[in-house]
């Protein structure tokens, strides 16, 4: 800091005030940068998205924020039942309707509205996959690193256990202790919390047992730093770019696993609008397709065309109803694939070969 | 070689054990047992001590699971508490309807994607390549009810080529039942192939960036001679290592596809189990598959142990 000041006092010396002023402005603002602009600094290491990886950051932000405000812009509530069309007149058969003036992507099987019902699946579906994502870091670190660390017994019995819960195909695991405790939301978050932490406890304890051999590792233990100071200073800090990677993938297998039991009936209960239970729930609809595309060869249904451009209702847009909140989930897991195939690109691949 | 892999079947068979613990203890946790259940609200205490007594409720925890194994081994799989009918004979129809689409699905699946994932290999930053390897990645990170969904639309609702329901009667014969099976296979067949030939393309990258290849094309054997004799050979440990863990997730994947097709398979009747709460029958379907769970992973250890000469003739 002296020496900039000198600097630009030297500056001052030099030349005339307005150059002065001019150097000082330039030098303030590279302040920060100063450590790059040495001829000896690293490359800069900034994360750089390609043009895929963007768009799939904006999709993934998009649900996101959805998540946060939806209810707030929801058009209906997530358990209103449509009933009356624009004009007060009760509607024959709200289930299934085209998307139309009233409800802009159709309604579901028994007439609810599906923008509202996606806009309040984003928070229940990407809350609880986040929430059990969340718990399963927690365990698994702890544990992983604690295994790492202490080594011995404790290595062996947690080990044990993980190998155990690894034993079980993932979706078994849920089945039977659904059975045993019956689905609510508290228990999908532990669940999928508790499935997953075997698996993260396998990459942290491997991380860990990497990194409690180095030399810097090494370096503190002689230098007499405590168990809790090599911990936190020392191995978290070298392990939280592989697990922040490994964080999204995680996340997106939480998503399967919790859309699979919802759509197997057996995850988040209705009314609460979830996108796994919203495509079982119109799964019936399928087979109307989308109405105006109805025979074998593609043929065009005129009629039906023409009633879904003006916005008419019209009983038979059940393909909507299954297809909105499956291409919501199918959106939201692979922008995020996108988004970690392209950080690991970014650092030498390692990550992606990994995945396979 | 021969220590290491009985000490792997060891392994495979303390964990069929540990498994079978775990699917009795958490079943058990339930605040209300099988006989609660099982009579539901007429209950009296006295026709409850009694059901109990008969279904060997009032035994200490111990005997229950020593008595639920030793059951188990003889064939005898209990009563299922929805319905009364014996689980054995709910069953027995269910689990070759199971077998013979799996089946199938691997017959089709593994010489589909080890074909892909050889050719990816074989041609890795190829315009193919980066086909096969976008697709497969997009087709993982979905779920596998949305692949089964899109297939419906276009084969069974737009084409009408297939039906999107698939009901057997039992009385088809072999081609109405393909023409049934059709969705569910051509479904599971994408969903396991995906992961396969992503492994399979990765098991065979990393053979041919071994030294002993680097040599062999150093000397100027000529390309198609590296692969089939120098690459391919050392590359089916790791394959069929591949191709049992993916017959290992086909467990997972078929409860999500009998469930949307209604297909009257042991993963169906499993969830239908789950959904009345039906515990005898739930703790039987588990072991079935999770014990095939074991025993295919338990297959993929020793196939890359078989396939490895350096475990296999350990120093």
């Amino acid at each position: 800091m002296s020496a900039t000041t000198t600097d630009i006092e030297q500056a001052g010396v030099v030349s005339d005030q307005e150059a002065v002023s001019k150097v000082g402005h330039a030098q303030v603002a590279d302040e920060e940068f100063l450590f790059e602009e040495l001829p000896d600094a690293p490359p800069k290491q900034g994360l750089r998205f390609s043009m895929v990886g963007k768009i799939a950051i904006a999709i993934v932000t998009f649900w996101v924020v959805l998540a946060f405000v939806g209810p707030s812009i929801a058009p209906y509530d997530q358990a209103f039942f449509i009933e009356d069309d624009l004009q007060g007149n009760i509607i024959d058969d709200p289930g299934f309707m085209f998307p139309n003036a009233q409800a802009y992507m159709g309604t579901d099987y028994i007439g609810r509205d599906i923008m509202s019902r996606i806009i309040y699946g984003a928070r229940t579906t990407i809350g609880i996959a986040f929430a059990a994502t969340m718990l399963a870091y927690f365990v698994g670190i702890t544990l992983g690193i604690a295994a790492a660390v202490a080594g011995g017994w404790t290595d062996t019995v947690i080990s044990r256990i993980v190998d155990a819960i690894l034993s079980f195909p993932n979706i078994m695991l849920g089945l039977i202790i659904i059975a045993a405790f019956e689905s609510s939301i508290p228990l999908l978050i532990g669940l999928a919390g508790f499935v997953y932490a075997a698996s993260v406890y396998r990459i942290a304890r491997a991380l860990g047992q990497d990194i409690m051999v180095q030399d810097f590792v090494e370096a503190a233990r002689a230098r007499g730093e405590g168990l809790w100071y090599i911990i936190r200073r020392e191995i978290l800090p070298n392990a939280v770019m592989p697990l922040a990677t490994d964080f999204g993938l995680r996340f997106v297998f939480v998503i399967l696993f919790i859309s699979s039991l919802s759509f197997l009936g057996l995850g988040v209960q209705p009314p609460v609008a979830d996108w796994g239970s919203m495509v079982r729930e119109n799964l019936q609809g399928l087979s109307n397709g989308f109405g105006f595309i109805t025979t074998a060869d593609f043929g065009f249904n005129w009629a039906t065309l023409v009633e879904w451009t003006t916005w008419k209702t019209s009983s038979n847009g059940g393909a909507f109803a299954v297809l909105a909140p499956a291409f919501a989930i199918a959106s939201l897991t692979i922008a995020i694939n996108l988004i970690v195939d392209d950080i690991s690109a970014h650092a030498g691949g390692s990550l992606a070969k990994k995945m396979v | 070689m021969g220590a290491m892999v009985l000490r792997r079947i060891g392994i495979g068979l303390v964990l069929i054990w540990v498994v079978s613990v775990l699917i009795f203890a958490i079943t058990q946790i339930l605040p209300g047992d099988a006989a609660q259940i099982r009579l539901g609200q007429q209950s009296t205490p006295e026709s409850l001590a009694a059901l109990r007594k008969e279904l060997g409720l009032d035994k200490p925890m111990l005997f229950q699971y020593t008595s639920w194994v030793g059951r188990l081994m003889t064939g005898d799989l209990g009563i299922s508490t929805a319905g009364g009918a014996t689980i054995g004979s709910l069953i027995d129809g269910r689990i070759w309807n199971t077998l013979f689409m799996t089946g199938i699905v691997a017959l089709i699946s593994v010489p589909l994607s080890v074909f892909l994932g050889l050719l990816a290999a074989m041609l890795p930053g190829s315009r193919l390549d980066r086909a096969v390897t976008s697709t497969t990645l997009g087709l993982i990170a979905v779920p596998d009810f949305f692949i089964a969904i899109l297939l419906i639309l276009f084969l069974g609702v737009w084409l009408r080529w297939v039906p999107a329901v698939s009901y057997l009667s039992g009385t088809e014969d072999f081609w109405n039942k393909m023409r049934v099976l059709t969705l569910p296979i051509v479904t599971l067949v994408v969903v396991v192939s995906a992961q396969m030939v992503r492994m399979t393309r990765a098991g065979v990258l990393n053979v041919m960036g071994s030294p002993y290849i680097e040599m062999a094309i150093l000397k100027g054997v000529p390309r198609k001679r590296i692969i089939l004799r120098h690459a391919l050979l050392n590359a089916i440990g790791p394959v069929v290592n591949v191709i049992a863990l993916n017959l290992a997730y086909l467990v997972s994947g078929v409860v999500v596809v009998e469930t949307i097709f209604s297909y009257p398979g042991l993963a169906k009747l499993m969830v239908d189990g789950v959904q009345t709460r039906d515990i005898p029958l739930v703790q039987a379907c588990a072991m079935i598959f999770c014990s095939t769970y074991v025993v295919l992973i338990l297959i993929a250890d020793i196939a890359s142990i078989v396939s490895n000469p350096r475990l296999r003739n350990p120093k």
